[in-house]
């Protein structure tokens, strides 16, 4: 059973409809850990030895969060800056990492026709990822494409339900299987993934 | 009456010779030997008894010893151990070995000849300290070096003092006789009415009783002053520790007069000893006054006491071993500097401030003529010329800077300037107040190895915090003194921390105004209170409960279900908010010229605030990662 750690990343919760969703979605699952970055750290003083702790000992990290700016709040980007330590997730001796798997949950207002060349957005969120993708490699992890929930901003209540429990159909995968090679192959989104 | 108008003429040819020698760049020292010379025998005559006052104001050189003891951490003189014992030990030794020689080769036997060599060896603490500290040259390796010197040099007396006798050559005088000698020569005779009560023991006894005091003064410098100190400084009456202290002093010259020591070498050792004691500042601040009063007193009595009469029958002879002292002192001087590489001018320096006889000198040509040891007429004349080179010295100085260090003013790198400071005990830190409030401050800079100096009050206070290794002196930071001694001229940061608001308003005030490169962090009680510090020019201001109570807020606002992140936004908000109308009521105090009673005008204060924090909510309200472009 793959262990699961999600680093949860989300400045104003108490405003957000989508996230706390989710973030109940996985809470409810049995076996996940649950790292609440802003409410663990709201000082920004993050715990690297805890937080490195918490890697060594899962299998799957997930980073979620909004996709603020086509990337994370910055108290994610603050955790990888701290915690992915030389020697520690990467260089000669960096390979506490090695072989885990990495993948982000976002939620966007934008649709998932404004996430590509036509769209106002440009790129493709596989494209924007980038950076999480390149970091993955680097620390010698696999990285997944990601969970992502589109539109959100006027999202009725039902439709949240319905991507919160894909998110728990979700995890409760992720902790029996991966993806396979051919999967990945052609896979845009990991929601594709639970519903197949 | 006559004693007041003594005094009166002493303070007042001082306070006419010195500034005047100041101005003329002659330095303080050749003012007060000029002002001496002026009011002696042999010019004014105003004076009674010249001899009768240098050995009064050799008092000033007692205490001075104490105060150099006082700065003299045992670790300090660890540190300094190679310069005492190798430049300090050479100079002692070259010293002696030429003089002693020429001595013998003008046909002294060589017992005669050894003392006379030993007690020409040593040099002018006083004077040459003096001199350093007016060129502020105390840093500079220059003055690092005199200091090793002389400080050899006073820790040298003691054994000489105990070998003395062992030269005797005749049998030792009579007790009467040797009271009377003492009552003319010693200075403590005085002073103290006692005099030598173990002259008559054999040399060995003597010898045994010396060490014996010795011991017993570092013992109760040890054990019994902290406990003395505590109980005094508890009864917080400041004239109280200031008499605690001067007891001190003349306690220990008292009982080194008394077994026959010189009462600066007690003192010196009695120094050492409290070095390490959290009262250090306070008594040299309480000292350190007494001390300028009666150098000065005795560089005058140098000055009067000079024997024009003798030097008038026997001038070729005495210029002859004035001239040849000070002459052979500067060369062995000069070679030591080359040899132990003081840089450039720094050389000249050195050799010069330590070319002469020294106030020791004088007082164990005293114990020579109780020892029988050298002729009268030796003895006269020898003081005649230590005396002379010491007013030979500072002219000598004004020549060294005038001819000589210019010189060396090309090469930047050998100027005292550039040289690297003393041993870093200045530090750059000073915190006034070590309660629950300025040991946090403490705790943290200490954490992050920055040497803080710590000043209280509260001798209880310092009993405790002591016991867990932080190093804090007794002492009351609102007097300037103090805080110079704590290193104020040399610091960068002075934080305030005491809780009583018009103390830490004074202690401001007087580090503005004497220590303007100093950045003041200070405590402040209220807003209030914030704003006549803001108005003093504090360059940082805290309010003592505002953090805590904000923190306090933060997390209550967290306990009724506020996310952590939020609720840490909203205190930082507030704090800035705060801040602001803080600011505005202060700029509102200063507009208003009326008087407010200071009550009136906090409650006004406060209701004004809570309206700015109502209104303030309206319109501050957060925005920040509204869903709308994103999630």
């Amino acid at each position: 059973m793959n262990r699961i750690l999600i680093l949860f990343a989300h400045p104003a919760l108490e405003k957000s409809k989508v996230q706390i969703s989710l973030l109940k979605a996985a809470q409810s699952v049995d076996g996940v850990t649950i790292h609440d970055l802003y409410e663990l750290y709201p000082d920004g003083l993050i715990d690297v030895v805890y937080e490195q702790d918490a890697l060594t000992e899962h299998d799957i990290i997930l980073f979620q969060h909004p996709f603020y700016w086509y990337s994370a709040p910055a108290m994610l980007k603050e955790w990888q800056d701290l915690v992915l330590e030389y020697g520690f997730a990467y260089g000669a001796s960096g390979n506490a990492l090695r072989g885990k798997t990495l993948a982000n949950i976002i939620s966007a207002g934008g649709s998932k026709n404004s996430y590509s060349t036509h769209g106002h957005n440009r790129y493709s969120i596989i494209d924007l990822l980038r950076p999480f993708d390149q970091t993955a490699n680097l620390c010698g992890m696999n990285y997944l494409p990601p969970f992502a929930v589109h539109r959100t901003h006027d999202m009725p209540k039902e439709k949240i339900e319905m991507y919160a429990e894909l998110y728990r159909q979700l995890l409760w995968k992720l902790q029996r299987d991966l993806p396979s090679e051919e999967t990945l192959a052609s896979l845009r989104y990991l929601n594709d993934w639970v519903q197949s | 009456m006559d004693s007041l108008l003594q005094a009166f003429i002493f303070l007042s040819a001082g306070v006419v010779a010195v500034p005047i020698a100041s101005r003329l760049g002659l330095g303080s020292v050749l003012g007060y030997l000029i002002a001496g010379v002026l009011i002696g025998p042999f010019a004014l005559n105003l004076l009674h008894d010249a001899t009768q006052l240098m050995h009064f104001a050799e008092f000033g050189v007692v205490m001075m010893l104490f105060l150099i003891g006082l700065e003299l951490q045992p670790s300090l003189l660890w540190r300094m151990r190679f310069p005492i014992l190798g430049m300090g030990g050479l100079q002692m030794a070259l010293t002696t070995a030429a003089i002693t020689g020429i001595a013998m080769y003008f046909n002294q036997p060589w017992q005669t000849a050894l003392a006379i060599g030993l007690i020409l060896s040593l040099s002018s603490t006083a004077l040459a300290l003096q001199i350093l500290a007016e060129k502020k040259l105390m840093n500079a390796s220059s003055g690092k070096s005199s200091f090793a010197v002389l400080l050899f040099q006073d820790i040298a007396v003691i054994p000489i003092i105990a070998i003395l006798p062992l030269l005797a050559i005749t049998a030792p005088l009579t007790n009467v006789d040797t009271a009377n000698i003492a009552a003319v020569v010693t200075a403590d005779a005085h002073s103290s009415g006692g005099g030598n009560l173990i002259a008559h023991l054999p040399g060995w006894q003597q010898t045994i009783i010396v060490v014996m005091a010795v011991v017993s003064i570092i013992l109760a410098g040890r054990f019994l002053t902290r406990p003395l100190f505590r109980f005094i400084a508890d009864s917080k009456l400041r004239e109280l520790f200031t008499a605690t202290a001067l007891m001190l002093v003349i306690g220990i010259a008292l009982l080194m007069t008394t077994v026959g020591l010189s009462p600066a070498l007690g003192a010196f050792t009695a120094g050492v000893v409290m070095a390490d004691s959290e009262y250090r500042h306070e008594l040299e601040a309480n000292i350190d006054p007494f001390k300028a009063l009666l150098l000065g007193l005795f560089f005058i009595s140098v000055g009067a006491s000079i024997d024009f009469a003798l030097l008038g029958s026997k001038p070729i002879v005495i210029m002859e071993i004035v001239l040849g002292l000070v002459a052979l002192k500067f060369i062995i001087l000069l070679f030591l500097a080359k040899l132990f590489k003081i840089p450039g001018g720094g050389s000249y320096w050195f050799s010069f401030s330590l070319a002469q006889g020294g106030e020791f000198g004088f007082v164990l040509l005293a114990s020579t003529l109780e020892n029988r040891i050298l002729h009268k007429e030796t003895i006269d004349i020898l003081t005649a010329a230590i005396a002379l080179s010491m007013v030979l010295t500072p002219l000598l100085i004004l020549f060294n800077e005038k001819f000589v260090i210019p010189r060396f003013k090309e090469d930047k790198s050998t100027t005292t300037a550039d040289e690297e400071p003393m041993e870093e005990q200045d530090n750059p830190v000073i915190i006034a107040g070590f309660g629950r409030y300025g040991q946090i401050v403490g705790r943290l800079l200490i954490g992050n190895d920055i040497p803080v100096t710590v000043l209280d009050h509260s001798a209880t206070h310092i009993e405790r915090v002591r016991r867990f290794g932080f190093k804090v002196y007794y002492g009351d930071a609102g007097r300037e003194d103090l805080l110079h001694t704590a290193g104020a001229d040399k610091a960068k940061v002075l934080v305030i921390a005491v809780d009583d608001r018009e103390k830490a308003k004074s202690i401001l005030k007087m580090a503005k105004h004497s220590y303007p490169h100093l950045l003041v962090h200070i405590r402040a009680y209220d807003a209030m209170h914030y704003h006549e510090l803001k108005s003093e020019g504090a360059d940082f201001i805290s309010r003592e409960l505002f953090l805590s109570s904000l923190s306090m807020g933060e997390k209550t606002l967290q306990a009724l279900g506020m996310r952590a992140y939020k609720a840490k936004r909203q205190a930082r908000q507030f704090a800035v908010h705060d801040q602001k109308t803080t600011d505005r009521l202060g700029e509102h105090i200063s507009d208003n010229k009326r008087y407010i009673s200071e009550s009136r005008h906090a409650q006004e204060e406060v209701l004004n605030i809570l309206r700015g924090d109502r209104m303030s909510y309206r319109t501050s309200e957060d925005h920040s990662w509204d869903a709308t472009g994103h999630e």
